[in-house]
């Protein structure tokens, strides 16, 4: 059987969860990583997206956005600023979440109409929302 | 003297105060567990938080490409109190405890001839503050219609504050809130939000050498802002739950005082009766023996 650590979710309002794990998929920023006992000690933000944890007493799905992770040798920290366990998720939370982001997008396409750099930013948090969405089989409102 | 049906209203009176202080007191103490544990939970968040921004600012603190939130603007010429008190009263000095924090900070800037700018968060702050500061008021968040604190609601007012420095407002922004520390005792406490500051916990985090993915500043200017919002959000608890505790043990002194009263008033009633009594008797005997 394969070496446990430490995971820990928390929001801002609660924790979420605190147990021992095999391994966490992670949705970094800048791709999908899986950390298991041992991995090399890294800090990666997060994207919207979902985070699969495998341990001895069976997997579990959690929606995070915005945050990071802090990965070290012996367990794993998210700290995400909105998580929900993914049975949890509904097409309204999702319809929120996107609406949030759509707004964002069109603020953003205001306010910087010059510089590249924080509309694509918001573009790509929405897509990333909606491709969230797709892969929980829920659909977005477009 | 008092005549015998104005003390008893007086009395009756008392005890229908002492009736709602007594409610009052229970309400705080319940809504204070409440909140009490809403801070708690939001710890183990705000300190992994700060642990890791206290190292990533170690690291990238020291270069020149360091972002503002950080560093700061270069001057310290203009500078914005966030003021956050309770939308209610009856609790002690729980609201005039931080203004008047709040208003030291303020004049001590005022005579270094540094501007003030003042964004207050719940309506007892704002009105104590209008009468001395009211030219430097920028701006008021309303939290009456706030019956659970959410981290949104810290997000919003971190939005708030985060285009105002975006928009070159300020240099320098501090949160005014008071900690709880226990239900008699809570302490108002001044608190640097930009630019930043971090507690660096000691025991870990500088021995540990991180990859960080992507940059170490993207990840500091995507999770600065964030450090905004999760310092007035732990503000906003810590006041949440200290409003309570103040109200608490204000109600407590309240109920205790108004039970004094009621007894003092009783025996004022009782004499009287006393002596209403005996008056007639006086008169009752001394008709007799004129006969």
């Amino acid at each position: 059987m394969a070496e446990t650590m430490q995971f820990d979710l928390v929001s801002p309002e609660r924790r979420l969860a605190s147990l021992q794990v095999t391994s966490v998929q992670i949705p970094g920023a800048d791709g999908d990583m899986t950390a298991m006992e041992g991995h090399s000690p890294t800090i990666t933000t997060l994207r919207p997206g979902v985070l699969s944890v495998d341990g001895p007493d069976g997997t579990a799905d959690y929606v995070v956005t915005g945050g990071f992770a802090e990965i070290r040798a012996d367990g794993v920290s998210v700290l995400a600023e909105r998580a929900v366990p993914k049975g949890d998720m509904t097409q309204e939370h999702l319809d929120e979440m996107v609406e949030e982001a759509k707004s964002m997008y069109s603020k953003a396409k205001e306010a910087f109409e010059n510089e590249p750099g924080p509309v694509d930013d918001a573009a790509k948090l929405l897509s990333d929302m909606v491709a969230m969405g797709e892969h929980m089989g829920l659909t977005a409102k477009q | 003297m008092a005549n015998l049906k104005d003390l008893k209203n007086r009395i009756s009176s008392v005890k229908s105060t002492r009736k709602i202080t007594k409610a009052m007191q229970m309400v705080a103490a319940a809504k204070l567990r409440r909140a009490q544990e809403a801070a708690e939970m939001s710890r183990p968040y705000a300190e992994r938080f700060n642990a890791v921004m206290a190292g990533l600012a170690a690291s990238v603190g020291g270069s020149d490409s360091a972002p503002k939130l950080l560093s700061g603007t270069g001057s310290d010429k203009v500078n914005l109190l966030v003021v956050m008190t309770s939308e209610r009263g009856l609790c002690g000095g729980f609201n005039t405890n931080i203004v008047k924090k709040a208003r030291a900070h303020a004049q001590e800037l005022l005579a270094a001839g540094k501007e003030v700018k003042i964004l207050t968060v719940g309506k007892k702050g704002r009105d104590q503050l209008k009468r001395d500061f009211g030219d430097h008021l920028v701006g008021h968040v309303d939290m009456t219609e706030v019956k659970r604190l959410a981290y949104s609601d810290a997000q919003g007012i971190a939005k708030d504050v985060l285009n105002r420095f975006d928009g070159g407002e300020f240099d320098v922004a501090t949160v005014f809130y008071s900690d709880f520390v226990n239900v008699v005792s809570q302490i108002p406490r001044a608190h640097q939000i930009i630019p930043a500051t971090f507690e660096a916990s000691e025991d870990e985090g500088a021995s540990t050498l991180f990859d960080y993915e992507p940059s170490e500043e993207a990840i500091l200017a995507d999770l600065l802002p964030r450090g905004v919002a999760t310092a007035i959000f732990s503000g906003l608890l810590e006041n949440a739950a200290s409003e309570q505790g103040a109200r608490m043990s204000a109600m407590d002194n309240a109920t205790r005082n108004a039970g004094d009263m009621i007894d003092s008033l009783t025996i004022q009633y009782n004499r009287s009766r006393q002596a209403v009594i005996t008056n007639e008797l006086i008169e009752i005997i001394s008709g007799a023996e004129a006969l």
